[in-house]
């Protein structure tokens, strides 16, 4: 249908035009039109309360400790449960954020902007490894992490970025795919490169080198770092995508821990779910399937734009620890992908398979059609909230959501 | 009696056998157990074989 492919065509062009450039860190609150007292926006698809897993609850009760808005977790709990939280998903304030994606309004956010569109998009900053609020973790270590992010981390970090008159996030990525990054599961090279290019800026501008240098220690600990900047750049690049009618690329891929969303362009804000799945992958020493909680995060924003899961066979080591076979299997998976994208992205290269382009372009057709099922890297959760990650593996979208979304498209273009 | 006055299928399986296997792959490994070549296509009807959704997809180009 000639519709579809001028539609899936301008939606490409907009995906592969995107300038994204991290260009601040500002809190929610200044960023973030309607963001409010007592207002949680989280990952995934809406969801109320009563239909939140553990790990999702767990940041929930942590978050409104740290806004001040109850003394402790017990009241907190109550407070949500009671209905006197407002619960929103950050995709539709323009924001995005990892596994429980807390988002409130004192919490500092990345900026990243697409030049070519002027458009914004938004995510908090990487907490790091252990007990972290992504995956449910709010004790006093977490909250107090938190609150050095918001008062030190954050402005310290935001006034480099600010001197260096942004930073480019597309050469970064570059350069990443090439070091063995597929930027989901592994961002070591993409923090790396990173932290060689605002550390300068950092020194330039900071007044303390106490505080210097710890900022730089905490970037420099956190193989992860870069993750939160990718997934706001990943969200900067679809969101111009979204709304072309007739389109059936895919412009979002999040879950909840309790379902998996996806919206394509040429239906707009429309989302489609369905459960999400349970990841299959490796577990820290002590823990098992047993302990994980299913899927969750808006992280898969990234394989949305052709990363992570996509770029597999750029990150041969990450095939291994998410237990998705040997490392000389990841390019099988880069090439299922290429079975349902509609095309390869020509800026980020893949040496391995002879520089092919990642697969991009998620076309629901070819997905509904093949029964080839978008695949994600994922960190996995306990499912108890407080007490964080405890593997990573693998999760494959479940193809209802696709089955959905071309009922719903057919219907819009007058075709079912 | 000659080659050529057997039915054409006794003449097939008179030669060498070399199977393409379309589809359910469960066949190959019995056929290769048994010496024989096979190459394997991987494919599946459209939508999984769901009538409804495959004519969707008709109408939506593919």
């Amino acid at each position: 249908m000639k519709l579809i492919e001028d539609a899936n065509q301008q939606a490409l062009t907009r995906i592969l035009e995107g300038e994204p450039r991290l260009i601040d860190i500002v809190p929610a609150r200044e960023l973030i039109p309607g963001l409010r007292e007592r207002m949680i926006l989280h990952a995934g698809p809406p969801i109320s309360w009563d239909r939140m897993c553990g790990p999702m609850r767990g940041a929930v009760a942590g978050a409104i400790v740290f806004e001040g808005w109850a003394k402790d977790l017990p009241t907190a709990t109550k407070l949500a449960a009671n209905g006197e939280i407002e619960f929103h998903p950050n995709h539709h304030f323009g924001a995005v954020g990892p596994m429980t994606g807390m988002t409130t309004m004192s919490m500092p956010l990345f900026v990243v902007e697409n030049a070519r569109f002027s458009n914004r998009a938004y995510c908090a900053i990487n907490e790091g490894l252990g007990k972290v609020m992504r995956f449910g973790g709010n004790d006093a270590s977490v909250l107090k992490r938190l609150a050095w992010l918001r008062d030190v981390f954050g402005p310290t970090l935001g006034k480099a970025i600010r001197a260096a008159g942004g930073i480019d996030l597309k050469s970064i990525v570059a350069r990443g795919l090439s070091m063995g990054d597929e930027l989901h599961q592994r961002n070591l090279a993409c923090s790396s490169v990173f932290l060689r290019e605002i550390a300068p800026w950092m020194a330039r501008t900071s007044t303390d080198n106490g505080v210097l240098a710890e900022c730089l220690a905490f970037i420099g600990q956190n193989d992860q770092f870069f993750l939160n900047i990718a997934m706001a750049m990943g969200k900067a690049i679809t969101d111009p995508a979204n709304g072309i009618r007739g389109s059936t690329i895919v412009t979002t891929m999040c879950r909840n821990g309790t379902d998996f969303g996806i919206r394509v362009s040429g239906l707009g804000e429309q989302w489609f779910t369905a459960p999400v799945e349970m990841p299959e992958g490796l577990y820290f020493a002590g823990y098992s399937e047993k302990d994980a909680n299913p899927d969750m995060g808006d992280s898969a924003i990234v394989e949305t734009i052709g990363l992570g899961g996509f770029a597999m066979a750029a990150a041969p080591a990450v095939a291994g620890f998410v237990g998705a076979g040997a490392p000389s299997e990841a390019g099988n998976f880069t090439r299922s992908m290429g079975e349902i994208t509609v095309a390869q992205n020509p800026e980020w290269t893949i040496a391995a398979m002879d520089f092919a382009g990642v697969p991009t372009g998620i076309d629901i057709r070819l997905v509904v059609d093949s029964g080839v099922v978008p695949v994600i890297n994922t960190g996995i959760a306990h499912r108890e909230p407080g007490i964080g990650q405890v593997g990573a593996g693998v999760v494959k979208a479940p193809l209802a959501c696709f089955q959905q979304a071309i009922v719903a498209i057919a219907k819009d273009l007058g075709v079912s | 009696m000659t080659d050529q006055d057997r039915p054409q299928y006794q003449q097939l399986l008179a030669r060498k056998v070399e199977v393409v296997n379309v589809g359910l792959e469960g066949f190959v490994k019995d056929l290769r157990d048994c010496g024989i070549d096979v190459v394997h296509v991987d494919w599946k009807p459209s939508a999984g074989g769901d009538p409804q959704m495959a004519a969707l997809l008709a109408k939506l180009g593919v």
